[in-house]
């Protein structure tokens, strides 16, 4: 295989397909449609399944119903889909059938706009359902990794019996870049022992999220923690760039990590010593590696295209050790190479204590900001 | 010793697992479930079949049913059942649903099925409330009946008219067979036998959507005796929701049952 120029959201549906997807459902939203486009060619030609469906309750449920059956199933959407997809999310994770969700985000609450964001880091990493529920969190950061990203949901939510999402923003979902795709996986032929198959020659299987003895119900939300806890074990995963000698570290994942890798580059030419932790899981978050380079580090600086919501778990896992700052852009906007760089030159000599929430000083310095640009 | 011959004349079918159910005395829940077992037996169905149970009294249909089932969010069976069956054509896929779930949360899903011809099969429970939480006013309920959220009967200046599912969903283009049937004595739940092994005999032969809609008794949150609510089904009910044969695809007209 070669590297080809391919746009991110076509890519990522070809991603599933080579990965063996025998059933794709969902609902046109920008900025992810060209995915379900690309299904829709793509799908019947190789006599898969494909239901553009009357709305994402519909397009979950559809995917409920056909993760029930052990096939490598899942659907795309973005933003104000997903949220419409948490209640058949909550229903999946409770019946523990593997699903795996891509999410192009884009600016928000609300019908919000089409633009790129973070915004869904608390409804993606924190669960967004109801319930006691874990679902695993792949960010990526290019349109390669987002391909392999997605062979790799696949094989963690039939690992785990887990919902496995992959969230980039409408950058990556747009963007065109040099990328090679996987060669087609072979589909299996045998299905999972706990499938609904038709119960010839065996006991019936019974998928089902309803455990009405609340004992029972808490044996379940047992057994999920404890396969939570197996997976906080072993897939953690992060990229770590010029970290080695650097007394001030960034935080960031996807795209605002992409732009703070050019900021860094300049940065360090300019002397500054400043290096780069990109989770790519955020669930689970790379808590033990973060605690390491809180002892190395001086200061941390953490970038998002939000209102600061992974900033929550870096101030959890920092624990004050270290002052944390904090730069974001929200509404939709990607924040520019020059941007960031200023920030770090700004926390690089900023001698002054961070008391408290990190946001507050940000915001004061955004409006400014924000303001001075409408002028 | 005389000479005795037995033969068998009643017996549980295959596809009902042997255990109590947990439905209220003068339920027809039991029939209606006795039927679709029956004609899954009959048409040797039950071990290529996947049940998709609601949300409602009949949640727990997978317990009474003996074969692989799953448990569908409220309304959404539909949307499950479509899902299973687009990835497994070749097992017989049913949904079976009350009418909360299938006329009020649900209708987007059970609409949008028929209109996609989805070939999947529909058992559709009307009995006019909602049972399981105890009994409020359903999107079918009666005009002027007395529910707890309709205390002074149903009025339909504030609260709409009832929705008659199989009138709605025989327009669709992909509906293959949709009828109603009743449950309120022998006669009729002949009949609606009849009719459940022509909704299976459509998608068998991938005639698209088929839906069977039961006229059924609740009892205990009509608050009336068993007896009594049978009468209901048959002098209240069947005026309001006709029976009868809402769409018959062609080919179905041909099958002796």
């Amino acid at each position: 295989m070669t590297k080809e120029l391919l746009k991110g959201n076509e890519a990522f549906a070809e991603a599933a397909i080579r990965a063996g997807v025998e059933g794709f459902f969902g609902y046109p939203i920008t900025p992810s449609t060209e995915f379900l486009e690309h299904m829709a060619r793509r799908m019947p030609q190789l006599g898969r399944a494909f239901v553009q469906a009357e709305s994402e309750v519909a397009a979950i449920n559809m995917v409920y119903g056909a993760a029930c059956t052990g096939k490598r199933v899942m659907t795309a959407s973005s933003s104000p889909g997903l949220s419409l997809m948490m209640e058949g999310i909550s229903y999946i994770a409770g019946t523990e059938v593997p699903a795996v969700i891509v999410n192009v985000m884009r600016g928000g609450p609300g019908l919000g706009n089409i633009a790129p964001s973070q915004g869904d880091y608390y409804q993606m990493v924190k669960g967004g359902g109801h319930g006691d529920y874990f679902p695993i969190v792949l960010a990526p950061a290019s349109v390669q990794e987002a391909i392999d990203s997605i062979a790799m949901a696949f094989d963690l939510a039939e690992k785990y019996l887990s919902i496995v999402h992959v969230i980039v923003d409408g950058n990556m979902g747009q963007m065109m870049e040099p990328a090679e795709l996987p060669p087609m996986r072979e589909i299996p032929t045998e299905s999972p022992p706990w499938a609904v198959t038709g119960a010839k020659d065996r006991d019936p299987n019974i998928l089902t999220s309803i455990y009405i003895d609340p004992v029972e119900e808490e044996v379940t939300d047992l057994r999920l923690l404890k396969r939570w806890k197996e997976v906080e074990k072993n897939e953690v995963r992060y990229e770590e760039y010029a970290l080695e000698d650097a007394e001030m570290a960034i935080v960031a994942f996807g795209t605002s990590a992409r732009v703070a890798s050019s900021s860094i580059r300049d940065a360090r030419e300019e002397g500054i010593k400043v290096g780069l932790l990109r989770p790519i899981t955020l669930a689970p978050y790379p808590e033990k590696r973060l605690d390491e380079i809180s002892e190395q580090v001086e200061r941390i600086l953490v970038i998002e295209m939000n209102s600061g919501m992974m900033l929550d778990d870096v101030r959890r896992v920092v624990q004050g050790r270290v002052p944390i700052e904090f730069y974001g852009r929200m509404g939709g906007i990607t924040p520019l190479p020059d941007e960031i760089l200023d920030e770090i030159r700004r926390v690089d000599t900023n001698k002054t204590e961070v008391k408290g929430d990190p946001r507050e000083a940000w915001m004061a310095r955004l409006e400014k900001n924000i303001m001075g640009e409408d002028k | 010793m005389t000479d005795t011959k037995t033969q068998v004349v009643y017996e549980r079918p295959e596809s009902l697992t042997d255990t109590h159910t947990h439905y209220c005395p003068g339920c027809t829940h039991g029939i209606a479930h006795r039927l679709v077992a029956e004609v899954l037996d009959e048409m040797n169905l039950r071990e290529s079949t996947i049940g998709v149970a609601p949300v409602g009294c009949s949640v727990f249909a997978y317990n009474y049913f003996n074969m692989d089932f799953v448990e569908a969010a409220h309304g959404r069976a539909p949307a499950m059942a479509t899902g299973i069956k687009r990835v497994s054509p070749e097992n017989t896929v049913f949904t079976y649903q009350g009418d909360g779930d299938l006329a009020s949360i649900g209708m987007a899903e059970i609409m949008h099925a028929a209109a996609r011809g989805e070939n999947i099969t529909v058992i559709f429970i009307n009995n006019a409330i909602y049972g399981m939480t105890g009994g409020q006013m359903a999107p079918t309920t009666l005009p002027g009946m007395k529910t707890t959220s309709s205390p002074y009967g149903r009025d339909v200046e504030l609260a709409g008219f009832p929705i008659k599912m199989a009138e709605i969903l025989s327009v669709m283009e992909g509906s293959g067979y949709i009828v109603r049937r009743s449950l309120h004595d022998a006669k009729n739940i002949r009949k609606a036998k009849k009719a459940i092994r022509l909704g299976f005999e459509t998608q068998e032969r991938g005639l698209g959507f088929s839906m069977v809609e039961l006229l059924s008794s609740c009892p205990t949150n009509w608050g009336i005796t068993p007896q009594e609510a049978l009468g209901f089904v048959a002098d209240k009910m069947v005026p309001v929701y006709p029976l009868g044969d809402y769409k018959v695809n062609a080919e179905l007209e041909t099958i002796k049952v």
